[in-house]
């Protein structure tokens, strides 16, 4: 929906974000830049800065991000083509499953993925004996595959969300004009599905491009020392040698050259960007597949799904249900059952109930304060005038800062004097939101954009007020990408990535925080006990995602 | 709705400034802090006070949050600060001096702080466990040094944690420094890298993923981490188990042991309170809960260890050690040099 510019009107809904930017977002850094500056020592400028481990920690960054989205692009979209296209046997479940990666903990991943795929997982074991072999035929843990693989394995669910509910929302009988008129099915393709495509498909590059670039917990575990990312050296900059002024300048260098790639994609978005067709509620182009080629494409992109996407996840589940008895190994819930006893008395036991209520709380607010924050901004950026692209830009700011950086920052701004520690429970929603925004943004705004202004007009003459027409019209083309919006900030809360887990955290253990603690001592029942957890906040996850699923493909469907 | 969105967020920045509840006491700490419930509710009711305790990440976080907020110190007290990390606050003087009469019980080879801006409170060293069973199964000598790990029999069997990301792993790396000395330490790590020793990026990774003696069933049969853990692995077995699955190789300089601290924190307005909490650190109850709950050892010669620590420990004679002062001024050119050594 292009229209013309407002400057005023665009700027009053504007200024609730805005300001919500400047005080979560803009102060906080000002402040770490502040302090980083106070503690630059003149005798210590000299300090030798090894540009070289600089450039090579940047230019390894960019390859792996490079290499880690071009691959999630390749998964990806014939993915989105196959759920914005096909009906197929256990669709919804599939859709759910590949959205999971999202919420798990890097070290969680780590231990699925080695279940699986490690020397000693089930598969090198399972070939080793079909085989008669020795040595583990799958080497991968600790090498470049690893990290691309783990980078595969936690976007394509993006790519998926944002292209296949877009694709599901064309007309395709626009490609059947196109083929009626002479054009083959590739240049029909080509030449109306694709450019309309585009906004969508630009926007989750994007994302999953700066997920990938400011990458941390999955470089470092399960990539090993040999490779370090820009993100990992503000890390070991910051926490382990408190060199402030590198810090902060890797982190400029990150920050500048993440802006640069989003802006070039935002430029790309714009100028790609075709006439908005009406886009359809229905669902009716959706079919079974037909021709064998057809029946080929799906079964093969639903193995790899599974593959990739499915099996380490369901080997978490099988591990946090094999207990190690005195007579080998057995199914059993017995370290699920260990997490409801504080065995130890401990002062810092988490009631698992507890850690998931406190978890679903600051999952709640956090998705409604960006959802709210970014149908607010989608609305004032309708218009693509300058100020407007500039205001879309700086949104996406928080997601191409270092985590490491931004989370000291929040850390300073916001916590002074020790009645601070109280407050803290607004703080992590305020935090998640911050991360979550960008991503409400991203997938509503093509949506919005995507709406033709005459539809508009054709309300406002039958009668339809300004705020009937949101209602009526705007709301119900919206509402899935609305809903896709909301799973998305919910499952980063929970999954509380990024910035958030540089927090202090006092009495308001969430699940990922438990499965930590679990993980910080030895012992096979605190190990269990961490699968266990993040089994039950998989389930939780499960639970939310069929809801809002039900509501996305439900509620409008007899209205619209 | 905006307007109520704007108060709303003033509300949260006054609120910032004011509010200070009475006979509140913040502790800071690291994340694997641990205690018995009963003994914390007892110090809160014996002094009527509430204590929040926060939680700041590992040890090198919560000391620079410490250092980044000491214009508006965010709590009263400072606990878990190790020996690697002490002369970095020392420098940035975060600590007020106290010296409490507990200290008394504790032997001084604890590098007792002369002017007692910090004081020791529990100790543990950072070892090699092995896995038991695949010792035995292949019949294969333990490594008695830490230069029987270069020889070819151990090629591959060995995971140690990255010293730029992990406290372990740093102190991994001082024992060799402590070994072979700031000339002779990286060839010493040119020889483990040749002989296919694993890096990983932190304890929970090398313990749970790539240690064969624990749940995880990884493929290295030595690992870093603490001489505590046999005892935990007991204790926290699926099943009762008489012997521990693993031990740990406590030859000489294979151990280097961590210290960790408690100190005031300067600026606090709760002196008398926090002088009560280090008091309370250090007395003999405190530090009998200690071991069971943190997997560390007391500093209090009288505190009396549970009969696990006794059973499934091995604790070395003489483990490594460095000057406080060394570690300082070389600890970022060491991790730098060893990351360069292995990145390559």
């Amino acid at each position: 929906m292009i229209q013309k510019s407002n400057w005023k009107r665009d700027l009053s809904i504007l200024a609730v974000p805005l300001i919500f930017l400047i005080i979560f977002y803009l102060l906080p850094l000002a402040e770490i830049a502040r302090v980083t500056i106070s503690r630059i020592k003149l005798n210590e400028i000299g300090r030798a800065v090894n540009w070289q481990m600089v450039f090579s920690a940047f230019s390894f960054t960019f390859y792996q991000a490079t290499l880690s989205t071009l691959l999630t692009i390749g998964i990806g979209l014939p993915a989105a083509w196959l759920f914005g296209r096909f009906k197929f046997k256990g669709k919804n479940a599939l859709r759910i499953a590949s959205t999971l990666p999202f919420i798990l903990p890097t070290v969680v991943v780590a231990a699925g993925f080695s279940a699986l795929i490690g020397p000693r997982g089930w598969i090198n074991v399972l070939l080793m004996q079909l085989m008669g072999l020795t040595v583990p035929p799958i080497r991968i843990m600790n090498s470049l595959l690893a990290i691309l693989l783990a980078h595969v394995f936690y976007n394509t669910s993006i790519m998926i969300r944002v292209v296949g509910a877009a694709l599901a929302q064309f007309d395709q009988r626009m490609e059947d004009a196109a083929r009626t008129l002479g054009a083959s099915s590739w240049q029909a393709f080509f030449k109306v599905t694709f450019p309309n495509l585009l906004p969508s498909i630009l926007s989750s590059v994007l994302l999953v491009f700066l997920f990938d670039f400011t990458s941390f917990g999955v470089i470092l575990m399960l990539g090993g020392p040999q490779f370090s990312t820009l993100e990992v050296e503000i890390y070991i900059q910051t926490v382990q040698f408190l060199n402030l002024p590198l810090a902060g300048a890797l982190s400029l260098i990150q920050l500048l050259f993440t802006m640069l790639m989003t802006l070039m994609l935002m430029r790309l978005g714009d100028s790609a960007f075709a006439d908005p067709i009406m886009p359809r509620m229905q669902e009716e182009n959706m079919r079974s597949p037909r021709s064998t080629w057809e029946k080929t494409f799906t079964t093969g992109i639903i193995a790899i799904l599974l593959l990739l996407l499915v099996s380490p996840v369901a080997a978490l589940v099988f591990k946090s249900l094999l207990v190690e008895g005195s007579q080998g190994s057995e199914l059993s819930m017995r370290y699920f059952l260990e997490l409801f006893s504080n065995r130890r008395q401990s002062y810092f036991y988490v009631p698992p109930f507890q850690a998931l209520l406190n978890s679903l709380r600051f999952a709640f607010v956090s998705s409604l304060v960006s959802l709210f924050l970014g149908l607010l901004l989608s609305y004032g950026l309708r218009a693509n005038s300058r100020f407007n692209r500039w205001v879309e830009w700086l949104m996406m700011f928080p997601l191409g800062t270092s985590a490491v950086t931004l989370g000291l920052g929040f850390f300073i701004f916001f916590f002074r004097g020790t009645g601070s520690a109280r407050w803290y429970p607004w703080l992590i929603p305020m935090a998640h939101s911050l991360i979550s925004l960008p991503f409400v943004l991203r997938v509503v705004q093509p949506v919005l954009r995507s709406i033709p202004v005459n539809i508009h007009w054709a309300a406002a003459t039958l009668g339809a007020s300004p705020l009937g027409i949101i209602r009526r019209v705007d709301l119900p083309i919206l509402w899935r990408s609305f809903m896709t919006a909301a799973l998305y900030a919910f499952t980063i809360s929970l999954g509380e990535f990024g910035a958030t887990s540089f927090l202090s955290r006092p009495d308001l253990p969430t699940i990922p925080v438990a499965i930590f603690r679990y993980l910080g001592l030895p012992g096979s029942i605190n190990y269990g006990q961490a699968m266990a957890m993040a089994v039950i906040i998989l389930v939780v996850c499960v639970i939310s995602m069929l809801a809002l699923d039900q509501l996305q493909y439900q509620t409008f469907r007899d209205k619209a | 709705m905006r307007k109520i969105l704007y108060v709303g967020l003033l509300a949260c920045l006054l609120l910032a400034g004011c509010a200070q509840e009475p006979a509140a006491l913040t502790i800071m700490t690291h994340d694997s802090f641990a205690a018995s419930e009963e003994i914390i509710t007892h110090f809160e009711t014996a002094n009527n006070v509430k204590v929040n305790f926060l939680l700041s990440g590992d040890a090198g976080s919560l000391v620079n949050r410490a250092i980044l907020s000491k214009e508006n110190p965010i709590a009263d007290v400072l606990y878990g600060i190790d020996n690697t990390f002490l002369t970095r606050a020392m420098e940035e003087e975060i600590f007020e001096p106290y010296r409490s009469p507990n200290l008394d019980s504790v032997p001084d080879w604890f590098y007792l702080d002369p002017d007692f801006y910090v004081s020791p409170v529990d100790y543990g060293d950072v070892c090699i466990n092995y896995d038991k069973s695949y010792f035995e199964e292949n019949s294969l000598d333990l490594p008695a040094s830490l230069d029987a790990l270069t020889d070819p029999r151990y090629a591959g069997l060995l995971a140690v944690e990255n010293p730029a990301t992990s406290s372990p792993g740093l102190a991994f790396l001082l024992a060799t420094i402590s070994e072979f000395g700031e000339e002779g330490y990286l060839d010493y790590w040119k020889r483990l890298k040749d002989n296919e020793v694993v890096i990983v990026s932190d304890w929970e990774t090398a313990y749970y993923t790539n240690f064969s003696g624990s749940a995880g069933q990884g493929l290295q049969p030595m690992v870093v981490s603490y001489g505590t853990s046999p005892a935990a692995e007991v204790i926290f077995a699926e099943t009762e188990l008489d012997e521990a699955p693993t031990a740990s190789l406590v030859g000489d300089n294979m151990c280097y042991r961590q210290i960790e601290f408690v100190g005031i924190l300067s600026g606090t307005q709760n002196r008398v309170l926090a002088e009560k909490f280090v008091d309370f650190m250090l007395d003999t109850s405190f530090q009998e809960d200690i071991p069971l709950n943190m997997f560390v050892f007391p500093v209090n010669e009288q505190a009396e260890l549970p009969e696990e620590f006794s059973l499934y420990i091995q604790i070395p004679e003489n483990p490594a050690e460095l000057p406080l002062e060394q570690i300082s001024a070389n600890r970022e050119g060491w991790i730098t040099d060893w990351r360069e050594l292995m990145m390559q």
